[in-house]
């Protein structure tokens, strides 16, 4: 009976998909907004790709708010997982583990000792490039802490100094703040990125503060992430 | 068969899966595959509608001049959607995950059947 009301609503979902599908055209020009975004990111915020510019200057309130709810998530995992990661670094690790780790194969352990160091270097290349090529904070932090997952698969035994990472993560987002007040102060609103030289067009030093903001996001996702992680492991 | 047709009707049948995973699977690791599976469908459809006939990222770079941006790149809007759209669903799915841990914690199974205690 359950089955068959699911088999219905699928049934009806499917027409709609369906009908929707069918009845799409792919566009062939670009509409006012995006071709003003297009427009200006370039020649205003003096960043060639477009979507990092919307994203960190443009739209850069709301991905203030999306770091804001993976901060939360981090948190709010931490509530439900229990052990905040003090005590837990207080050397009562012995007691709280009573499973002996499995330690992993041989291929896994020399694997992450050779692809550790590479995709941490790849991480920070696609957080500092966010604004010339493909890339960002969002994208290198996710790079960061697929390598602390490699790490922490390879190294059961390896303890994540929960604080430090706290300690980095709360760092980086007062920093990002920071960089917002000061866009209202010397350039034309919050987390405007004129607040540094525009520089030259194309060059690695250049955007104002969209490189720098998109480290920030990568050490503060990184961080949220990795967190995220450990606290999955316990 | 355009790309945009063939990558919206990608999403939406990967939507259509996930959905009827959430509503017919009784694990709940299952359920959260089909959320997850839902998720990916709604990115690849909000991608697809981006995308403008025979026109390139919209990135300015050797293969894409200054001035010829706003006739040659795709709609940036969407794919700026979809970074903050995969955030907030990775978020989401690690919240479910921690939840689905306790509930094993709770009751020994992650059979959705097991946990009737405010059904109504």
């Amino acid at each position: 009976m359950r089955r068959g009301a699911a088999i219905v609503l699928i049934a009806f979902l499917g027409v709609i998909f369906a009908t929707i599908a069918v009845s799409y055209s792919q566009r062939s020009s670009l509409p006012e907004l995006a071709a003003a975004y297009v427009d200006l990111v370039p020649r205003e915020l003096g960043a060639p790709n477009v979507i990092t510019g919307i994203l960190l200057t443009y739209r850069a309130f709301d991905t203030l708010g999306e770091v804001a709810v993976l901060f939360m998530v981090a948190a709010g995992v931490g509530l439900l997982l229990g052990a905040g990661g003090e005590e837990r670094d207080e050397g009562q690790a012995g007691i709280r583990r009573p499973l002996k780790e499995t330690p992993s194969t041989e291929i896994v352990q020399n694997g992450a000792d050779i692809l550790v160091p590479l995709i941490a270097i790849f991480a920070a290349y696609i957080a500092m490039h966010g604004h010339l090529g493909p890339g960002g904070g969002f994208q290198g932090g996710a790079v960061m802490a697929s390598c602390v997952l490699l790490l922490l698969l390879a190294k059961p035994d390896y303890r994540i100094k929960l604080a430090h990472l706290s300690f980095i993560e709360s760092l980086a987002g007062l920093l990002i703040v920071a960089v917002g007040i000061a866009g209202i102060i010397l350039a034309s609103g919050f987390l405007d990125n004129r607040v540094l030289p525009l520089g030259e067009f194309g060059a690695f030093f250049s955007a104002g503060a969209i490189p720098v903001l998109s480290v920030l996001l990568g050490v503060k996702v990184g961080c949220e992430l990795s967190v995220i992680i450990e606290r999955f492991r316990a | 068969m355009p790309i945009a047709s063939i990558v919206l009707s990608t999403g939406l049948i990967l939507v259509l899966i996930g959905i009827w995973g959430m509503l017919t699977q009784r694990n709940i690791l299952r359920i959260i595959v089909g959320f997850t599976l839902m998720g990916t469908g709604s990115h690849l459809v909000i991608v697809a509608i981006g995308y403008v006939s025979n026109r390139t990222a919209p990135i300015i770079d050797g293969g894409l001049s200054l001035a010829e941006a706003p006739t040659r790149s795709v709609d940036p809007i969407p794919s700026a959607l979809a970074v903050t759209a995969i955030v907030i669903g990775l978020a989401v799915t690690a919240v479910m995950l921690a939840y689905a841990i306790r509930l094993y914690q709770a009751k020994q199974t992650l059979s959705i059947d097991a946990f009737t205690d405010s059904k109504w």
